[in-house]
């Protein structure tokens, strides 16, 4: 998924790059915490997050890069029945009014008859959904 | 080494953006900077390793190499020859990615290079703004106004001045009844209004169906008026809100209401594709309808999967060698009921393991006795009414009757208790739910085009008249006379 957000890159990544931080930004987490004390911006922490509809969900930084405005992490426990899920999020600048571009893609398995489904859960759901509530944050 | 880096929103879809922005030699026609631009040579512009050579309105000359081009990731990369600026070791990466909230596209463009000592601000400032930014605006002002202006002449023949009705001839049937009701006639496309667009039609595809609409069977027309599903062509102009497509154009569609019997044609433009540059002209205007009808019945309607048994009937018909080969292609089984021994060999030489032959609409027997007394997974049946009960015996527990025609009359009332006996799943479809979302139709071709592109499917096109002989086409179609995809020549 992909959408345009009206703030430069700088500002949205300063909201986005805390890995403990969904239930800042997204409309569908209760409430997060880092396992283990460790802090959100350490490659290899586990946030464990709680979302409204009850659902627990693990998940591990991959990869945190301040120089491309890029997060990678994985799903070690999910209520989702996906398996070797890998998920990127990125912003990439667009200098043309100072706004800013994000694409959010995940890769992952699952029983070929759940991945429209699945697609759409995810794509729609989540991603999507993330993307409207960062633009209104960011209205200008 | 000098980085510079612009990138800026287009509003419109990816599919339009590049398909300016991956011809190397479009710059004249968009860029306000370029007077003038020739690839060396008279090579294609989208050769890897072809050289155009532009001059700017400034008088400046420039020659670029293309250096890559993928239509997957949407990149072009270049690199300076040589140029009458000082720009040193210059390479430049054009990017596009599709931005999914909203039809709109993100151009990403940088290049690196070195300069004279001291030169180095001016000519970033020169690249950055004089050339990305002023390409942003640039593609932008052309993209405006391609939707206006009436289409190129090199592209689509004869010129035609915006908000004229273009000359034109069709086929129109003048009541209800047999061939004798075509008329060849004049048939000119108005301008297209809001969301439509005009199309100089180069290949008209033929199908039984066109005969059941001519003779009043199927009631989608009121006479007089022109025949005719599906077809390819060129886009001539479009009106406004539409993005998908551009003047010059190669388009194909399949899609009600009728009137592609004609060449030139002014419709609906949701309904209409862009043609991939290897799939011609005939084979699109022969393959939408049959071929995205394959392609939902096996893919969408019936998921077909390795191993399973398909029962196709008539399957050296239209459809039905398209779905024997591309279900043995899924490495499933296929049975297939035909006509004739002719048509046995047909359907064999397409995929067809077990062709079996009759006029009589028995063949349950003879599927159990190929299938260990099992019975078919999915049964494709055109057949309608007189293949019923025989369509029901054949199929194995929990199979799926997937019924797309009813040659031999429409199918009475089924009650629940029927489908109970051996939990059967019955669907009734029909290609234009499937293809009534722009997103799903896209897909849908696409998928025809990869399997044709790859071979999974083929076409054998023996029949082609002009456009004028229609009649004859319906004449020798019921006759029975023909194999194969019909198709009209404008």
């Amino acid at each position: 998924m992909s959408s345009v957000i009206d703030a430069p890159a700088d500002t949205v990544w300063a909201q986005i790059r805390d890995f403990n931080g969904l239930p800042k930004w997204t409309p569908f987490v209760a409430d997060s915490r880092i396992e283990g004390g460790m802090a959100p911006d350490t490659v290899g922490c586990v946030r464990n997050f709680r979302l409204k509809d009850g659902g627990v969900i693990r998940e591990q930084l991959l990869t945190l890069s301040d120089y491309d405005f890029q997060c990678t992490y994985s799903i070690l426990e999910s209520p989702m029945g996906v398996d070797n899920y890998v998920a990127t999020l990125k912003l990439t600048p667009v200098t043309d009014g100072g706004r800013t571009f994000a694409e959010w893609w995940a890769e992952f398995d699952c029983a070929p008859e759940r991945e429209g489904q699945l697609a759409q859960q995810i794509g729609q759901g989540v991603f999507q959904t993330a993307f409207d509530s960062l633009k209104t944050i960011f209205r200008r | 080494m000098i980085r510079v880096t612009r990138s800026a929103v287009i509003d419109a879809p990816i599919e339009r953006v590049w398909a300016v922005l991956r011809d190397f030699n479009s710059h004249t026609a968009w860029h306000p900077v370029v007077a003038d631009s020739e690839i060396e040579g008279g090579e294609p512009s989208d050769q890897i390793g072809c050289v155009r050579r532009f001059t700017l309105r400034d008088g400046n000359r420039i020659r670029e190499q293309l250096l890559a081009l993928s239509d997957r990731d949407h990149v072009s990369t270049y690199c300076i020859l040589d140029a009458s600026v000082p720009l040193q070791r210059y390479v430049a990466t054009l990017q596009l990615k599709r931005v999914t909230d909203g039809e709109r596209t993100f151009w990403h463009w940088q290049s690196t290079f070195d300069a004279p000592p001291g030169r180095e601000r001016e000519l970033a400032d020169m690249v950055g703004t004089g050339v990305y930014e002023g390409g942003f605006e640039g593609l932008r002002a052309y993209l405006r106004r391609s939707r206006h202006t009436p289409h190129r002449a090199a592209a689509t023949g004869r010129p035609v001045a915006a908000g004229e009705a273009m000359p034109a001839q069709g086929v129109v049937a003048t009541a209800f009844g047999g061939p004798e009701v075509l008329r060849y006639q004049p048939l000119p496309a108005r301008p297209p209004g809001p969301g439509e667009v005009r199309i100089r039609q180069t290949a008209v595809g033929v199908n039984y169906i066109d005969v059941y609409v001519r003779a009043g069977l199927y009631r989608m027309i009121e006479p007089p008026a022109p025949l005719g599903m599906e077809a390819a062509g060129v886009v001539v102009d479009v009106g406004d809100g539409v993005a998908h497509l551009l003047p010059g154009d190669r388009v194909a569609y399949a899609c009600a209401p009728p009137g592609a019997y004609a060449s030139a044609r002014t419709m609906r433009a949701d309904q209409v594709v862009v043609l991939p540059d290897e799939v011609d002209d005939e084979s699109a205007a022969a393959l939408m309808l049959k071929g995205m009808t394959a392609a939902y019945l096996l893919h969408r309607t019936h998921r077909v999967r390795a191993g399973e048994t398909v029962l196709v009937h008539a399957a050296a018909g239209g459809v039905g060698l398209l779905l024997c080969q591309w279900a043995k292609a899924l490495g499933a089984r296929v049975i297939g009921t035909v006509s004739s021994d002719d048509k046995a060999r047909l359907a064999r030489a397409n995929g067809c393991e077990l062709p079996l032959v009759g006029r009589d609409y028995r063949f349950a027997a003879a599927v159990k006795a190929a299938t260990n007394g099992r019975g078919a997974d999915v049964i494709y049946d055109g057949l309608g009414r007189a293949a019923m009960e025989e369509n029901l015996e054949a199929l194995a527990l929990c199979g799926h009757w997937v019924s797309y025609g009813q040659a031999s009359g429409p199918l009475p009332p089924i009650g629940p208790e029927t489908l109970a006996a051996r939990s059967t799943t019955l669907t009734r479809p029909v290609l234009f739910h499937y293809t009534a979302e722009r997103a799903a139709l896209d897909e849908l071709a696409r998928q025809t085009f990869d399997a044709l592109r790859a071979g999974v499917i083929r076409l054998d096109i023996r029949h082609r008249y002009p456009l004028a002989a229609a009649a004859e086409t319906h004449r020798d179609l019921e006759g029975r006379r023909t194999t194969g995809p019909l198709v009209l020549l404008p």
